[in-house]
């Protein structure tokens, strides 16, 4: 099929990527086929599941309800852009783990996204305004007990200066 | 799932799109936030052959007081109105129906006037557009039409707009009353999720504690966002108290002829819309009543 192509400039994670890309390729999709950034999940692909959640210029969104297209001239944040500058994880991701926020994984880019888009708006959150915050992200393994604390944990720890 | 190809155009202006419109009428189609749209591509529930994107279009972007109306662009994020000081203030009942639109991700794209043109009938905005009387500006290649709100939604994703207009703005009437208050309630299967029935009622207390005005309205119970004024005149010259409101309740449940599907009956519809009704007038009214008397 000869598709007609677009060109496309993007930052993502700090880096300015230059592409052509068909109209109807989704964000999620040329994150992870395009860039080979696989750490952005594909879920229902319809807007319902989270699990494709980034940050686009400071506010997380689904990635599979927008056409890479859109972006040109935009700034793009996903999973791999949140660790620490050295790659480790960073102190919300330490939390997840030590909170057992997480067990197959799936949902679990989504969530550190959306909690992170929390955390730097509002830095002590409630626990409603957590459970709102990740409201639109679903777990169907650990539950959402676990990923509740995981984020409350973390709250605490950056609050006492972790990063 | 993956959307069938198109053609895409980021316009400039409103004027182009308007233009693209005109040129490609039921193969065109507008994208806003997308946030209803990309889903039903996705799905190949639609198939646009071209794509018009107007979410840079800035005289689309605006929000502001203009002769007791908020007066609001078509293409405002859902998530600008939540914080915007004069929507806030004024046009309260807009910000509770947002607590009960999508969440945060969706509505840091999705857009009040995208949700108005997608014409859900379970959907929030529009409920509140209907019960506060707004007047909807549609524009088109030979200029701007009004329509009224209440006389724009047909049925589940059928309204009034043509395949060449573009919804611009959106004037939502501010009530100037001292004491006004709203409530917006609903019942879904989870929050965030499409309302199986919403309420919502915005009332103006008079000097002497009685009804001055009163709008009341159902969603998901009909085909459309359910103004009811009957009810705002029912109440209207009265006190409010918990038997008026109780009849009233009773009489929405009388007004509407709602559908059974999967997720709920018609009699539990019938159901759901009286107890809502009760609840938001009752929650208006006590919000009313905790204002000043100027």
């Amino acid at each position: 099929m000869n598709e007609k192509l677009y060109p496309l400039s993007v930052t993502v994670n700090g880096k300015v990527h230059m592409a052509e890309v068909p109209a109807r390729l989704t964000l999620v999709d040329f994150l992870r086929d395009t860039l080979r950034l696989t750490g952005t999940h594909v879920g229902c692909e319809h807007g319902i599941c989270g699990a494709c959640s980034v940050i686009l210029d400071g506010a997380p969104v689904r990635s599979c309800l927008m056409f890479a297209v859109q972006l040109d001239g935009c700034t793009v944040t996903t999973i791999e852009g949140l660790t620490r500058p050295d790659g480790t994880p960073s102190a919300l991701q330490d939390a997840f783990c030590e909170a057992h926020g997480l067990q197959c994984g799936y949902c679990t880019p989504g969530m550190i996204v959306a909690s992170h888009a929390l955390l730097e708006s509002n830095p002590a959150p409630t626990e409603a305004e957590i459970r709102d915050a990740i409201g639109g992200n679903l777990c169907r393994c650990t539950g959402y007990q676990q990923i509740v604390h995981a984020v409350q944990l973390a709250a605490e720890n950056i609050a006492n200066g972790a990063k | 799932m993956k959307a069938a190809p198109f053609e895409y155009t980021r316009v400039a202006s409103l004027a182009e799109a308007c233009a693209l419109l005109a040129e490609h009428g039921g193969d065109a189609k507008l994208i806003a936030g997308g946030q209803s749209l990309v889903p039903m591509m996705a799905m190949r529930l639609a198939r646009p052959a071209w794509l018009v994107d107007i979410n840079r279009l800035d005289e689309l972007k605006h929000v502001e007081l203009r002769d007791d109306a908020l007066v609001v662009g078509a293409t405002v994020r859902q998530c600008v109105i939540e914080r915007n000081a004069d929507a806030v203030r004024s046009l309260p009942l807009m910000n509770k129906a947002l607590k009960w639109v999508g969440h945060v991700q969706t509505r840091n794209r999705g857009t009040v006037g995208g949700s108005i043109v997608h014409a859900d009938p379970s959907a929030e905005i529009p409920l509140v557009a209907c019960v506060l009387d707004a007047t909807l500006v549609l524009q088109d290649a030979s200029g701007p039409t009004e329509v009224a709100a209440r006389e724009f939604f047909f049925a589940p994703m059928v309204t009034a707009i043509a395949p060449e207009q573009c919804l611009a703005e959106i004037r939502f009437p501010v009530w100037k009353a001292a004491r006004v208050g709203c409530s917006f309630e609903e019942v879904s299967i989870r929050h965030g999720d499409f309302a199986i029935v919403s309420a919502c009622a915005q009332v103006a207390l008079d000097a002497d504690g009685k009804c001055g005005r009163a709008a009341l309205g159902i969603g998901g119970a009909s085909p459309f966002p359910h103004a009811l004024p009957e009810i705002g005149a029912m109440l209207e010259g009265r006190a409010l108290d918990d038997m008026l409101i109780e009849d009233a309740a009773v009489a929405v449940a009388d007004l509407i002829d709602p559908d059974g599907d999967l997720h709920a009956t018609a009699e539990y519809r019938r159901f759901l819309a009286r107890m809502l009704a009760m609840r938001v007038l009752k929650a208006a009214v006590a919000d009313a009543v905790g204002k000043e008397v100027q």
